[in-house]
């Protein structure tokens, strides 16, 4: 993966925080926001190196503190213990697979706020929890899921298009040629 | 499974992490704002494509059309001073008033007009992003309202932008006053089981004689709040909890803040 691509990866964290908290589409609709990071992490996971899954662990979660009522720095913890356990055992998953990409997701979106929640009710704060929460939950659960085979189609399609393919040579050499026949 | 490197990077953002939630308060929301500054080009981008958006959508709009508002709007202002002119004749009757009884003159109170340009990306809290800051006059605890009532308070301000905590959000707590039986209570937090323009009314006297229906105002106690902002009606009658030592009731919020676009801080 070349620079750029770390740089869009980037990019894409910060506006899904930024959608996240301008487009009220989902929530209006679905009474929930749904958080693309874990499904980012997850991608970034099973393509980057471990030093830029926590640079995005880091990054993600600090722009969506900055925009959130959360204390800064809570959101860190889950996104990169999502991010290690997937980049720990990335040679056993399927990379390449649509549904190892939506049980990912899947799986991420689902730890990523319990995990948030919990580290937020440990250290004394207050979070809006309701029965509204399990809805909301579930929403952001499969919300993630599916944006998760989306989010690889297009960074796979990105990275395709931007980097170097080397041009594979072939095995044919004139001074190896094999004369047939008699000369 | 998790190797050395992987360990040590979870050691590394772990005492991050730890640094940062022991920040002092200040400290980490003058950090969060640096952090939320790097959103501004964004913002600005977002802010003047919806402008382009209204602007095309108002150069196609009929001129037929266009002078049927007018009427309207021409209709409304004269309407709207008539009541100025009321309120303010009232207003001097009032200030007379409380001279005699020897009661000081009300705060004048003005209203800054904002529009909402973000909400919390987390669904456990409760607060918006609007677009008045620091250069605007704007500073932390000045009361948020719509016309229908209230909506919060500003939390964070930075230059350009303030972050508003929505009444019915854990943080946000608002002294409330019955208007028909003056009885007080405290706003705490959202009571609905999946509504959230329901909230409690906690800290009632355990013999409350508030009935459904009744206007719920802001007290002015606390000074965050002026008194008198409507808050709601009351949608369930108290009920004693703690065994009986205080009562708990709901509200219905007057203000729609799921589909808040614009809002008025309320200046002191």
């Amino acid at each position: 993966m070349n620079w750029l691509m770390r740089i869009l990866i980037f990019l894409a964290a910060m506006v899904a925080v930024y959608l996240e908290s301008s487009f009220d589409g989902f929530r209006n609709w679905f009474g929930a926001q749904i958080d693309l990071l874990p499904a980012l992490m997850v991608y970034a996971a099973l393509t980057c190196s471990l030093a830029f899954v926590t640079v995005l662990a880091v990054a993600g979660g600090l722009w969506f503190d900055s925009l959130s009522a959360n204390p800064l720095g809570i959101s860190i913890l889950p996104l990169l213990m999502v991010g290690l356990l997937i980049h720990g055992r990335r040679e056993l998953i399927l990379r390449d697979q649509l549904f190892a990409h939506y049980v990912l997701g899947l799986a991420a979106s689902a730890v990523v706020p319990v995990a948030t929640v919990i580290l937020l009710l440990t250290l004394g704060h207050k979070p809006l929890i309701f029965w509204g929460s399990l809805w909301q939950w579930l929403v952001m659960t499969l919300g993630g899921g599916l944006a998760a085979p989306v989010i690889f189609r297009l960074f796979d399609w990105l990275d395709r298009a931007l980097s170097y393919r080397p041009v594979f040579e072939t095995s044919f050499r004139p001074d190896r040629e094999i004369r047939r026949g008699r000369s | 499974m998790l190797r050395r490197p992987h360990y040590i990077a979870l050691g590394l953002v772990g005492l991050l992490t730890v640094i940062l939630l022991n920040l002092p308060t200040r400290t980490a929301g003058r950090i969060k704002l640096v952090i939320a500054s790097t959103f501004l080009p964004i913002f600005g981008i977002d802010r003047t494509a919806r402008q382009l958006t209204r602007e095309a959508g108002a150069a196609t709009t009929s001129r037929k059309e266009l002078e049927r508002q007018n009427d309207e709007l021409r209709r409304t202002n004269q309407w709207l001073q008539i009541q100025a002119m009321k309120a303010a004749t009232l207003e001097r009757e009032n200030d007379q008033l409380r001279q005699f009884i020897g009661r000081s003159r009300q705060a004048p109170v003005t209203l800054k007009f904002a529009r909402v340009i973000g909400r919390d990306p987390a669904n456990w809290w409760q607060s918006i992003v609007i677009d008045l800051g620091s250069r605007d006059g704007m500073r932390p605890d000045l009361a948020v309202r719509t016309a229908d009532g209230l909506v919060g308070r500003l939390s964070e301000v930075t230059p350009a932008t303030s972050k508003v905590e929505l009444i019915g959000n854990p943080t946000c707590k608002v002294s409330a006053l019955v208007e028909k039986t003056g009885e007080i209570g405290i706003i705490t937090s959202s009571a609905g089981l999946f509504d959230t323009s329901l909230v409690a009314l906690s800290y009632f006297s355990s013999s409350s004689i508030s009935k459904p229906g009744q206007t719920v105002v802001t007290s002015g106690l606390g000074a965050i709040f002026p008194k008198g902002i409507p808050i709601g009606q009351i949608a369930e009658e108290a009920h004693p909890v703690e065994f009986g030592l205080r009562a708990e009731g709901r509200v219905k919020l007057a203000a729609n803040l799921g589909s808040l676009e614009e809002v008025w801080v309320v200046v002191q």
